[in-house]
């Protein structure tokens, strides 16, 4: 491509994007629109904090910690509207309760698996002599394992659970077409099952996050596509006018990933090093308009809601939509920097890279400036907890991510540890910590039912935090000093090795707490599933009633 | 917004855009490159060990795409000079690799050409390199008493075979090798016209076979 064809696109492309703007000012997306972000907010709710996963107490010193920093909350003005409106969100509700809960459960299965998966792959990177005995449990298919389980398990159940929950809420309607997604789910399953089996066999197509054989795939692509069809019938049904931004991102993110699935795994079509240039099309867009989008829709929905006041700027998470939207699918080169295909791709990629830096700081700020003054509320909230620090590490990891595209960086960082730190702060950090706190503020509703033990709820938070920060800290300064090691030719490649022992064995102690802290989670939920624990809470908050609590339960008993 | 039909369509523009980008251009732009003058098609018995060095996952450790000169002394290390598109012609699917927590194999036929040592280091990798993190394999090999006609028995470093035994490697073993010995681009090459030279962008790098860490 020469240097004319580039001045050619780069004008177009100006030209283009002052057009949008232009366009986007007449149709005043600009401006102030509070209205937009009320829509999850029934009459007279906005001030009304809302945490199943809270005990009365905490609720109680929730609400007080919001009523300081705001004035009083509206007043319905309209008490019988409200009381519609509730029973909407109600009806909406248990129309999803049994879909959700099979799909959270099968989240939560795949979450323990992987995490073994995980914490023996590393415990293996360091121990090379440790199970070699037979060719499944060889590091190669381990760690394979431990990220389809995550990928196409943990990941996908918690992102679907989490959007056929939300979706009836945001658009006040029932869940249509639920049996479709049950069959999807256990096609689905089952398609994951075969696969892992096949992984471990030995089984497998050869490219990262595309090792599932593409005959096991159609599976896949049949479940999903029934996963995907009450979500069809639920938008067809709506009974809202307007779109809340969580459906953007969670439709989007619904439509895109049989795309991606499809494309990347066609056989057959993709060759040499074209296909590298796919392989990491899909690779980074899995993550970028899948998980990250279902996660950012999902921050969208409960951190307002849960305490409570709508987000600051709806505008700004449109813009921050549409820029995702452009700018992510783009910057899977950043995967080759230095390989053997076209320099102009590389470096198209490198730019898309530092152009998401726009979207995320569209989040970053929205978020920043909706918690500003509600930063206690964080004391008091077990769920806001984890979506929080979640949306926190999305920050992190995007701007992380940019960085490291750039070739001075990617130059150290590239083929080292530092960039499966890089994957898990995104994966861990920001999409997992946001599904279990989602997963915290859903299941009560589901279940009609409180979590039996608020205190294993802090312990799973800390377990992961903890373990985590080991995990990311470790790893991170073992990678840099590989790629380091590895850079500087006076120095034998194997020292890039003996460097990162220490922090690799780092790494297994991270994980390994990380993973108690899955145990505790898995427990929590096993427990709430069989009803232990007495039932304090109904199937919604009613705010109109702003008494005690105790007595707000007994009225939600009806 | 009030219309799913914008919302969607505009995804699926913003997808496409990403589509044509990653995918349908490098495929355009690739699909007439030709093998690279030197480069010879797998035997049987090296894609069967291609095979099996898919099946062990061998590429999430070991990369084959060294880097340019300017980039990194990949080049200095032995591992070769920058590839070209036309290098891996014959690769289905592509092993081109992200991690080097081992090094880059692209060349590793050229730089350890001994199947002995090959055959050996797949059983006890730290019996050649000390404070190695490569798994044993030793599934790909058999322990027998005494060796029996047409088998490869492994020559280990004195203290690694199991007393009075003698390690025999496995046919996958051996595929193995074969492919591992197979991958040698160290032939020149010359970028082709009108296609960039890669990231890389030393492919006219005269290799030479010298350079071993």
């Amino acid at each position: 491509m020469n240097t004319t064809v580039i001045l050619l696109l780069t004008f177009i492309l100006s030209v283009t994007g002052l057009f949008v703007f232009i366009w986007s000012l007449r149709h005043h997306l600009f401006d102030d629109n509070p209205a937009a972000a009320n829509v999850i907010f029934s009459e007279g709710e906005i001030g009304q904090i809302e945490d199943p996963s809270a005990t009365a107490a905490q609720r109680s010193a929730l609400q007080r910690t919001v009523d300081a920093t705001h004035h009083p909350i509206t007043v319905a003005t309209d008490e019988a509207a409200a009381r519609k409106e509730l029973r909407d969100r109600l009806q909406a509700d248990q129309s999803s309760a049994g879909v959700v809960f099979v799909f959270l459960s099968c989240a939560i299965v795949w979450l323990i698996f992987a995490s073994l998966a995980g914490v023996l792959s590393s415990y293996k990177l360091h121990e090379p002599d440790f199970l070699t005995q037979y060719a499944w449990l060889t590091f190669g298919r381990t760690r394979t394992l431990h990220l389809n389980a995550v990928a196409y398990g943990w990941a996908p159940m918690a992102a679907f659970g989490i959007a056929l929950w939300t979706l009836p809420r945001l658009l006040k309607t029932g869940l249509i077409g639920g049996r479709f997604a049950l069959l999807g789910c256990m096609l689905w399953n089952a398609a994951l099952i075969a696969g892992l089996g096949s992984i471990a066999a030995g089984l497998n197509d050869g490219l990262e996050w595309l090792e599932i054989p593409w005959q096991i795939d159609v599976l896949f692509v049949v479940g999903g596509a029934l996963i995907g069809l009450p979500l069809v019938f639920t938008l067809q049904n709506r009974k809202v006018k307007h779109l809340y931004v969580s459906i953007w991102y969670m439709g989007a993110a619904l439509f895109w990933f049989p795309i991606l699935f499809l494309v990347g795994n066609l056989p057959g079509v993709h060759f040499g090093v074209e296909q590298a240039t796919m392989n990491w099309w899909f690779g980074h867009n899995v993550l970028g308009l899948f998980y990250t989008p279902v996660a950012l829709a999902s921050v969208y929905y409960f951190l307002p809601k849960i305490i409570g006041r709508p987000i600051q700027s709806y505008n700004l998470s449109l813009i921050g939509f549409w820029a995702l939207a452009f700018f992510y699918g783009q910057v899977g080169g950043h995967h080759l920097v230095g390989g053997p295909v076209p320099s102009w791709l590389i470096t198209l990629s490198i730019v898309q890279s530092m152009m998401m830096i726009v979207p995320v700081l569209a989040f970053s700020v929205n978020q920043h400036l909706t918690m500003r003054h509600h930063f206690k509320t964080l004391i008091y909230s077990p769920t806001l907890r984890f979506i929080v620090l979640g949306g926190m590490m999305y920050t992190l990891s995007s701007i992380q991510g940019s960085f490291e595209a750039l070739r001075a960086i990617n130059t150290v960082t590239h083929f080292t540890h530092f960039t499966v730190a890089h994957a898990h702060l995104g994966l861990y950090g920001f999409f997992s910590l946001v599904m279990f706190g989602a997963i915290y503020f859903v299941m009560p509703r589901v279940m009609s039912w409180e979590w039996p033990y608020p205190r294993l709820i802090a312990a799973h938070f800390w377990l992961v935090v903890l373990g985590f920060a080991v995990y990311f800290i470790g790893l991170s300064i073992g990678g840099w000093l590989q790629g380091e090691a590895m850079l500087d030719a006076a120095r034998p490649f194997m020292d890039s090795v003996r460097v990162t022992i220490p922090y690799l064995e780092a790494r297994t102690v991270g994980g390994a707490i990380m993973t108690l802290g899955h145990l505790v989670f898995a427990f929590h939920f096993i427990v709430m599933a069989l009803r232990y624990g007495r039932k304090r809470i109904g199937p919604a908050l009613f705010h109109t009633s702003r008494q005690p609590v105790e007595q707000a339960a007994a009225v939600q008993e009806v | 917004m009030e219309s799913e039909y914008k919302l969607l369509g505009g995804a699926m523009v913003t997808l496409a855009l990403a589509t044509a980008t990653l995918v349908v251009l490098p495929y355009m732009q690739l699909s007439d490159v030709e093998p690279s003058p030197g480069l010879k098609p797998y035997t049987s018995q090296q894609l069967r060990g291609r095979q099996v060095y898919i099946e062990n996952g061998c590429v999430y450790c070991h990369s084959q795409q060294p880097r340019g000169q300017q980039q990194a002394p990949d080049f200095k290390r032995g591992w070769g000079r920058a590839p070209v598109a036309g290098d891996y012609f014959y690769d289905h699917p592509h092993l081109l690799g992200t991690m080097r927590t081992g090094p880059d194999l692209l060349n590793i036929g050229a730089r350890q050409p001994s199947e002995d040592w090959n055959l050996g280091h797949l059983y006890q990798p730290r019996a050649y390199t000390p404070g190695s993190i490569m798994p044993a394999y030793p599934y790909m090999f058999e322990i027998k008493d005494k060796a029996e006609e047409g088998d490869k028995v492994v020559a280990l470093p004195p203290g690694y075979e199991p007393p009075g035994k003698v390690v025999v490697a496995k046919p996958e073993a051996r595929d193995l090798v074969a492919y591992l010995l197979a991958l040698d681009r160290t032939y020149p090459v010359t970028p082709p016209a009108g296609l960039p030279a890669g990231e890389g962008g030393d492919a006219e790098a005269q290799p030479e076979q010298g350079g071993q860490q």
